[in-house]
């Protein structure tokens, strides 16, 4: 959220512009986001008597949580101007190395730790070819989207690594609880927490976004625009990493498969929550939202019984017109500018 | 006897949310008639042309051309119609080559639907020829010069069967010699009947060149009046609603001790360039686009390579390896490009002025937002912006005010030499005057500045010293009474063989 809002509105009042506050906080896209989803839950506990009960809940909670955390990373890239593409399969590889030093005798904290540097070094190798090199991110992220699940694939021999027998406490960060609410959901909350406050007043951060808003402009400000654009990406990195570690943790079981296309439902959500692919623009909260909705309707799907197949049709749908409707509402500005 | 009115607007009126862009203008454009339209930017000016050139579409009023009701539903309806538009930033595809802009969408084909690209070639490079210039048709526009791009958007414009040219500040980067000769085919389009619609804040220019003069001031149309009948002070009262004393503030630098001085300074595109920068002083760089101008004050400030040469700063010796450096040391390069390397136009004004100063209002690695609205209240204070508050995005500020902030900027970080790339370009007189006051108090207390102008009244008026570039070379150096237009035109134009 736009931490100025309030103290604008203070400043601008007594000018003709005083809107209700109702109008104000619709013009925040976080608050209609919030409405949607808030009526979404009312429609779907009166359609099925499953939906506003402890164990759907706190399910669909643990499921989003892994696209939140990438989620999180990719607010951050789209700020930059730019996205990872390689989250997903960074996300699989981390859980595959841990899940393969482990059956190879390594302790699964020692080798949760190597997965998470491996994580890392994706990110950073990513952040060295878009930032110092200078290529396209697009086409970066995507090699090493290839590369990484190519990678996982080579380990595993295609089939997953079941593990068994591992240590009740590293079961316990992806598949615990702490007085009901489930470990995994607490930790997503936690880096939410962090990285909107991290996002909303680090310096650091505050430079993503002027690389983001005008990048020749960044660079002529004095801003190191490669420094910046490499440690987003060591960010997203880092973030897929701990999905995959997670999400090892609560399955015990490490797939090559895993986090297969999280790249496009992280983006989605992050759009839906206001990010702009041009960059400059993006909150965590509307990441958080976005990625809500969409479970919501997933959710809602399996509900129903509606077959799974049609829920990227409805992402789609979703999708297009969470950007329809935020064109339109600033058509008139685009073309008076 | 009287000409034929060719184009009328009739009370036309133009509301954008929140405001009336234009209201109730009218103004007859006849044939074969040069007519400016002169006001500060924000008059309506540009909304008056995206009107004319079916851009916009007006919520009141009327358009009459050639004695039929006019209401072009978009630009392409406009042009076939016969009204062409040159505007004032270039809206050419870089990747193109000239040809391939000049007949963007109406590429010549051969049978079986092939692109003639030998027909458009030839053609352009008939075009081109009236221009006096060896502009090669298959370049790409991306590698030409500002100059030459607007340069191609005219051709652009004339090479459809144009009846009415709308050039909205066409010679605001052209060199003098390129605006003369403008000039020159402007006086032949009117000897062929053609109108043009001629938008600029030169009034020089136009008191050559235009029949009539339009004022707007704040969307509303203040005067018509015939040029032989008045003189550009009243043309400037009108536009700013009062009296402008002096449009340069007296000079008086030239005196202080040396802060910044180069020696044989040599990059990609100049050489062997040495001059020395005295505190409060204005040390103006002219010559013809292209010069080197710019290149010299970005390889002195560690934004583009160095190959040789020594810079002095205060006495010692540096060397900026990147840019960042040289704002360490308080040496800043304002852009000549506002748009594109400026400014953060989707961010807040705050964002915008606490870009180079980022350090000062933190405190552990977290920005305090006390500290950087204050900050910024202190530059919008100061340098007088106008902006409904501090947190309006810059997209929302005028020309003029957008150039105040990102002088802001550079003054956040309390320079001691700060080199400013055509400051002025593009912004109305009145914020140009303001500009103008700001940098002479910055002299006074003790900054060197450095002005990069192709405005010569501009170096004129303002530099302490001068000097002209030529080909990337020094051409030379005035001072005092030596700075007069002839001085420099001749340094900046004679050929290269005679600077040795």
């Amino acid at each position: 959220m736009n931490p100025s809002l309030e103290k604008q509105a203070v400043q601008s009042g007594g000018t003709t512009k005083q809107k209700g506050i109702l109008a104000r906080a619709f013009a925040i896209r976080e608050f209609s986001l919030l409405i949607i989803i808030i009526g979404c839950a009312i429609l779907l506990s009166f359609l099925t008597p499953h939906f506003l009960t402890v164990p759907n809940l706190t399910t669909t909670a643990i499921g989003l949580a892994a696209d939140g955390i990438i989620a999180v990373g990719m607010t951050v890239a789209l700020v930059l101007g730019g996205f990872d593409l390689s989250v997903g399969s960074v996300m699989a590889l981390s859980g595959v190395i841990a899940g393969s030093l482990y059956l190879g005798g390594v302790n699964i904290w020692i080798a949760a730790g190597i997965a998470l540097v491996v994580g890392m070094i994706c990110g950073l190798i990513n952040g060295y070819f878009i930032g110092r090199v200078g290529l396209n991110p697009f086409i970066t992220t995507l090699g090493m989207m290839s590369i990484a699940r190519g990678a996982s694939y080579v380990l595993t021999k295609g089939s997953p690594l079941s593990l068994a027998g591992i240590s009740k406490g590293f079961k316990f960060i992806g598949g615990g609880q702490i007085f009901g609410f489930p470990m995994m959901v607490l930790i997503y909350l936690l880096i939410v927490v962090i990285m909107d406050f991290v996002l909303r007043r680090s310096v650091v951060m505050r430079q993503v976004f002027y690389v983001g808003s005008n990048e020749k402009a960044a660079a002529l400000s004095g801003i190191n625009v490669s420094k910046v654009k490499t440690g987003v990406f060591f960010l997203t990195g880092t973030l897929a990493a701990i999905s995959g570690i997670l999400t090892l943790s609560r399955f015990t079981v490490a797939t090559p498969n895993a986090g297969m296309s999280a790249e496009m439902r992280a983006i989605a959500a992050c759009v839906i929550g206001g990010a702009s692919l041009s960059g400059g623009e993006g909150t965590i909260l509307g990441s958080v939202l976005g990625v809500i909705l969409l479970a919501l309707v997933n959710n809602a799907l399996i509900l129903l019984n509606v077959s799974v197949y049609w829920q990227d049709l409805i992402t789609g749908m979703i999708l297009i017109s969470a950007v329809l409707v935020d064109f339109l509402s600033h058509r008139s500005r685009f073309l008076r500018d | 006897m009287e000409k034929k009115v060719l184009l009328s607007i009739r009370n036309i009126t133009k509301v954008f949310p929140g405001v009336k862009a234009i209201d109730q203008v009218s103004l007859d454009v006849k044939k074969g008639e040069v007519h400016a339209l002169v006001g500060e930017n924000g008059a309506g000016k540009s909304t008056l042309v995206n009107i004319i050139s079916g851009v916009l579409k007006p919520d009141g009023g009327e358009l009459i051309f050639d004695d039929q009701p006019y209401a072009p539903a978009n630009p392409r309806e406009a042009q076939a119609r016969g009204i062409g538009l040159v505007h004032q930033e270039t809206a050419l595809c870089p990747h193109l080559s000239v040809a391939e802009n000049v007949f963007l969408g109406r590429m010549p084909y051969k049978a079986g639907g092939l692109v003639d690209f030998k027909k458009a070639w030839l053609d352009t490079k008939k075009l081109l020829q009236n221009f006096s210039t060896d502009l090669n048709p298959k370049v790409k526009v991306e590698n030409l010069s500002v100059a030459n791009q607007q340069l191609v958007e005219i051709v652009k414009a004339l090479s459809q069967d144009c009846r009415l040219l709308i050039l909205d500040e066409p010679t605001s980067s052209l060199t003098d010699a390129e605006t003369e000769n403008l000039f020159r085919i402007i006086g032949e389009l009117k000897e062929r009947g053609i109108s043009v619609l001629y938008i600029s804040h030169r009034l020089k220019e136009v008191f050559r060149i235009c029949e009539r003069i339009t004022i707007l001031r704040d969307g509303v149309l203040v005067k018509t009046l015939n040029t032989s009948e008045t003189n550009e002070e009243e043309i400037i009262c009108q536009m700013v609603g009062r009296n402008i004393d002096h449009l340069y503030p007296a000079k008086k630098g030239g005196n202080g001790e040396e802060i910044l001085r180069v020696e044989n300074l040599s990059g990609q595109c100049f050489r062997d360039i040495s001059f020395s920068l005295k505190k409060g002083e204005i040390l103006g760089f002219a010559g013809l686009v292209g010069a080197g101008r710019s290149e010299v004050a970005r390889a002195i400030c560690g934004i583009d390579p160095l190959e040789t040469g020594q810079i002095y700063l205060n006495g010692q010796k540096v060397r900026f390896n990147s840019y960042y450096d040289a704002i360490r040391a308080r040496v800043a390069y304002l852009t000549e490009d506002r748009k594109n390397e400026g400014l953060f136009l989707k961010m807040s004004v705050v964002a915008n002025l606490v870009v180079t100063s980022l350090r000062e209002v933190t405190h552990h690695h977290l920005v305090q937002q006390e500290k950087e609205q204050s900050l910024a209240a202190r530059y919008v204070e100061k340098l007088q912006i106008k902006t409904a508050d501090l947190f309006q995005k810059m997209i929302n500020l005028s020309g003029g005010n957008q150039q105040k902030v990102v002088v802001g900027k550079w003054l956040a970080i309390d320079p001691v030499v700060l080199f400013m790339d055509e400051p002025t370009r593009g912004i109305d007189v009145g914020a140009k005057t303001e500009l103008h006051y700001l940098m002479r108090e910055l002299c006074d207390r003790g900054i060197g500045i450095v002005l990069i102008s192709s405005e010569l009244p501009e170096i004129i008026g303002m530099c302490d010293r001068v000097i002209v570039m030529n080909e990337g070379c020094k051409a030379g150096e005035l001072g005092g009474e030596e700075i007069t237009e002839q001085n420099i035109m001749r340094l900046a134009a004679t050929q290269s063989d005679q600077s040795a």
